[in-house]
């Protein structure tokens, strides 16, 4: 660092988000582990309803630590080492999710080059189809499983083809209002930002079509029906919920903006935004690419 | 390294005046605090006390296994007991320790105002006794808490699991959070808040090792996430990621857990190795040999922690050249390990040692670790784990890298830094009490251990052949003398708290690093402007 005056460093003082935080996330796990559990008997439990709190809650705790942030920001408490700290935290957060991602890929990439052929006798395991499943043929999509289960593979044409160009058009028109934001054209922001949020719905719908597609009786493709529809619904669904939180910040960053938030040179949390947009689309195209064309 | 205070501590800057006379009182204090050394009290705290509900675990599992035969407890109740303590010394203690010690050192040592980002550090301390509230309540379920072995390896955590696993995993998963935050913090703090002139490669070794480790989390935590995940959906929602009926693998949920638990277990090893590479040289009054090697062999560590997942499972019939592979790859961890040991003795080779308890247990450690160490190796050799494989052998292994390796070490760092905590010097006698007491009966507890796992005594189980008994005996009684000895350790940081001896600045007259620049206790808020480094 060859910064000849240190900027002071701002440390909040106290603050009671975390802790409403960490309540939230407490009735998030006793609500989600309780519906679980009574899932054939929901209404033993109260477990969605303290689940749905915590979720209030949670959402809650964002607006009002954010609020905290985008207050302090506003009034020039941050120096540019505080940016730093929060491109840093926020690159290494996305990191964290690659990770996320790659455990379920790693399942998908495992189930197709290991168990699937080893189920039917690959490499030394040719007593294991002999005798387990004499009647089980390997291969990808798995439309029958060992056990007989039967689905359909969803193709890469039509809809997820249609959700690949708009994912890909987001991710340039998020670039695009990067760029007029730092030409400082507000104009041409408001339009490509509020473009990209408007992909990125169109984009969940089409997949909400996808879904209620695979599920009608034609394809039976259902999140039980083996690896093939386990791995299929776990990562196109992972990737619909953060393409949904994606969605959500973007959308933050449009009211923001109109409100007049943001300076060509002082913009992070549009930044990590746009940053998050193209991680959901880069994690699509492997998806992509993984999960329906190979 | 030598460092200078040009700023004074009164000095301050106009623009952060407001955070100052913030120090509320009472609970409110402690649950709204964003002081980097508030939280790491707090994690200290709380890893004691986790440490304490795990010990009494496995003082059941030790008393039941006093002798042959069931006498105490049930099976199923024995299966939940060593799961929980697993999950808790792992989870709950060993890793709240170690970034309680990150979180009260590193801004000190890095010469900055706090950790990176303050109320996100109060977040990840907050949610960790929330998940383990959630995962001690499962005991008060019909089914039970959760009793498939803290690897939960499936299906017993699937197919064959009691009612417990939702709960379980959603605990999981904020102790997720909470590192994976944790660990954010700690690396942009290492790489945004040193002070000017603090070149990565000037930054005490102990930085080093939590920037390493750090990065460790924030690659693996998310994994273990997955993982979880799709135990959840095998359990509860009918996917067959586990279950080869539906074209998945039980075996592959060993091989993504383990992506996750090995690098987690040089997670909790490698902050170890900074704090001995801390106090030996303060107590050697040398300073650490080989200096860069010793970053290049923990970063070395590190990396092949990727790549050696497979040796937790040399029995499951993998392809040989996966045996192989693995075989190799974990062997050549010796490497990176064998130069730091013979750093630390090269570091205390012709040294002037004095034997304070920090350096008792640093020195304890190196031994006891190295032993854990060759342990490993013969564990690493793909035929003769077909011997050891889920042997007492292979709990003795851990148990000497986790208690005399990273327990240790987090004894040695707490005594080290205990003047500088409380500002009071911690009573000798008690400490060496301490010590003496753990090391005899750490050994008595775990090194009849080897024996018994080569004889074939098999782990996770409530009876034993009648040949075993004589060893277990002696185990047993082991464990409850390390269990109370431990208690002393309690008694000397309660009464180190309330008063003693008024320790100076630096109580250690070889002890190197910041912190000692600034008064015992350290002051609530410390290099609001920055230290210049030489």
């Amino acid at each position: 660092m060859t910064t000849k005056e240190y900027e002071s460093y701002y440390v909040p003082a106290q603050s009671k988000w975390p802790i409403i935080g960490a309540i939230a996330l407490f009735l998030i796990a006793v609500g989600a582990g309780n519906y679980v559990s009574n899932l054939n008997n929901p209404e033993a439990s109260g477990g969605g309803w303290v689940l749905l709190a915590g979720i209030a809650l949670i959402i809650y705790m964002v607006f009002g630590w954010f609020n905290n942030v985008i207050t302090e920001s506003m009034a020039g408490k941050y120096s540019h080492q505080m940016d730093n700290s929060f491109r840093q935290g926020m690159s290494w957060f996305i990191f964290s999710e690659v990770m996320f991602f790659a455990a379920f890929f790693g399942a998908l990439l495992y189930a197709r080059t290991f168990s699937v052929p080893w189920l039917d006798g690959a490499g030394n395991n040719a007593a294991t189809a002999a005798i387990l499943w004499p009647d089980f043929t390997a291969t990808w999509p798995l439309i029958k499983t060992p056990d007989g289960t039967e689905t359909t593979a969803m193709g890469w044409y039509g809809l997820p083809l249609i959700n690949t160009i708009l994912l890909l058009t987001s991710s340039i028109t998020a670039h695009f209002a990067h760029v007029s934001l730092e030409q400082e054209k507000r104009g041409l922001l408001k339009f490509w930002l509020g473009l990209t949020v408007v992909l990125g719905v169109v984009f969940l719908f089409c997949q909400g079509l996808e879904y209620a597609h695979g599920y009608a009786d034609e394809m039976k493709l259902y999140l039980d029906s083996g690896i093939y529809g386990n791995t299929f619904y776990l990562l196109t669904g992972f990737h619909g919920m953060h393409v949904t939180l994606g969605t959500i910040m973007l959308l933050v960053m449009l009211i923001r903006v109109f409100k007049g938030h943001f300076t060509p040179k002082n913009h992070f949390a549009f930044q990590a935004a746009s940053w998050y947009w193209h991680f959901v689309d880069v994690v699509w195209v492997i998806l992509f690419v993984f999960v329906y064309i190979i | 390294m030598t460092t200078d205070v040009i700023n004074d501590q009164s000095e301050h800057d106009p623009h952060d005046g407001d955070h100052h006379d913030h120090k509320m009182t009472g609970l409110k204090r402690w649950l709204y605090t964003t002081n980097h050394k508030d939280i790491g009290s707090m994690y200290l705290w709380f890893s004691f006390i986790m440490f304490l509900t795990g010990g009494v675990m496995a003082l059941v599992i030790r008393a039941e296994l006093f002798q042959p035969g069931l006498q105490i407890i049930e099976p199923d109740f024995f299966n939940q007991m060593t799961t929980v303590h697993g999950l808790i010394m792992v989870f709950g203690a060993i890793m709240p320790a170690f970034t309680g010690l990150a979180n009260w050192m590193l801004p000190m040592m890095v010469g900055a105002p706090d950790m990176a980002l303050p109320r996100l550090n109060n977040w990840s301390f907050w949610i960790l006794p929330f998940a383990f509230a959630i995962l001690l309540s499962t005991f008060f379920l019909e089914s039970g808490a959760p009793n498939f072995g803290w690897t939960f390896y499936a299906p017993l955590s699937t197919t064959y699991s009691n009612g417990s696993t939702a709960l379980f995993v959603f605990a999981v998963h904020i102790m997720g959070i909470s590192s994976i935050m944790g660990a954010i913090n700690i690396v942009v703090t290492i790489m945004n808040m040193r002070a000017p002139g603090m070149t990565y490669m000037k930054m005490p070794l102990f930085v080093w090792t939590f920037f390493i480790t750090a990065y460790l989390l924030i690659a693996v935590m998310p994994v273990l996430a997955g993982t979880v995940t799709m135990v959840l959906t095998d359990t509860y929602f009918g996917t067959s990621f586990f279950d080869a009926a539906g074209g998945g693998d039980p075996v592959m949920f060993q091989h993504i857990f383990w992506f996750f638990g090995h690098p987690e277990v040089y997670i909790m090893i490698l902050p170890a190795f900074g704090i001995v590479s801390t106090t030996i040289p303060a107590f050697a009054r040398k300073p650490l040999f080989g200096y860069s090697s010793m970053v290049y062999a923990t970063a070395s560590i590190a990396f092949l922690s990727f790549i050696v997942w497979a040796h937790h499972m040399f029995t499951t019939g993998m392809p040989l050249f996966g045996e192989l592979f693995f075989m190799y790859c974990t062997m050549l961890i010796a490497v990176p390990t064998g130069v730091k040991v013979f750093n630390w003795a090269a570091t205390m080779w012709r040294g002037s040692i004095s034997f304070e308890t920090p350096m008792l247990f640093s020195i304890a450690f190196v031994i006891l670790f190295t032993i854990g160490g060759f342990s490993g190796l013969m564990l690493a050799m793909t035929p003769v784990d077909f011997q050891y494989h889920d042997t007492y052998f292979v709990v003795a292994h851990f148990h000497y890298v986790l208690v005399t390796g990273a327990l240790f070490s987090i004894f040695a760092g707490a005594y080290y830094w205990l003047p500088k905590w409380t500002g009071y010097m911690y009573n000798d006698t008690l400490s060496k009490w301490h010590f003496w007491c753990s090391l005899v009966s750490v050994n008595l507890l775990f090194f009849p251990m080897h024996f018994l796992g080569l004889a074939g005594m098999p782990r996770r189980i409530p009876d034993y052949a009648l040949q075993f008994a004589d060893f277990n005996k002696w185990v047993s009684i082991g464990g409850f003398a390390f269990g109370l000895s431990q208690l002393i350790f309690l008694v000397l940081v309660i009464k180190c708290i309330r008063g003693g001896d008024k320790a100076p600045a630096k109580p250690w007259d070889g002890a190197e690093g910041l912190e000692w620049t600034v008064p015992s206790p350290a002051p609530y808020h410390t290099f609001e402007t920055p230290p210049k480094i030489d």
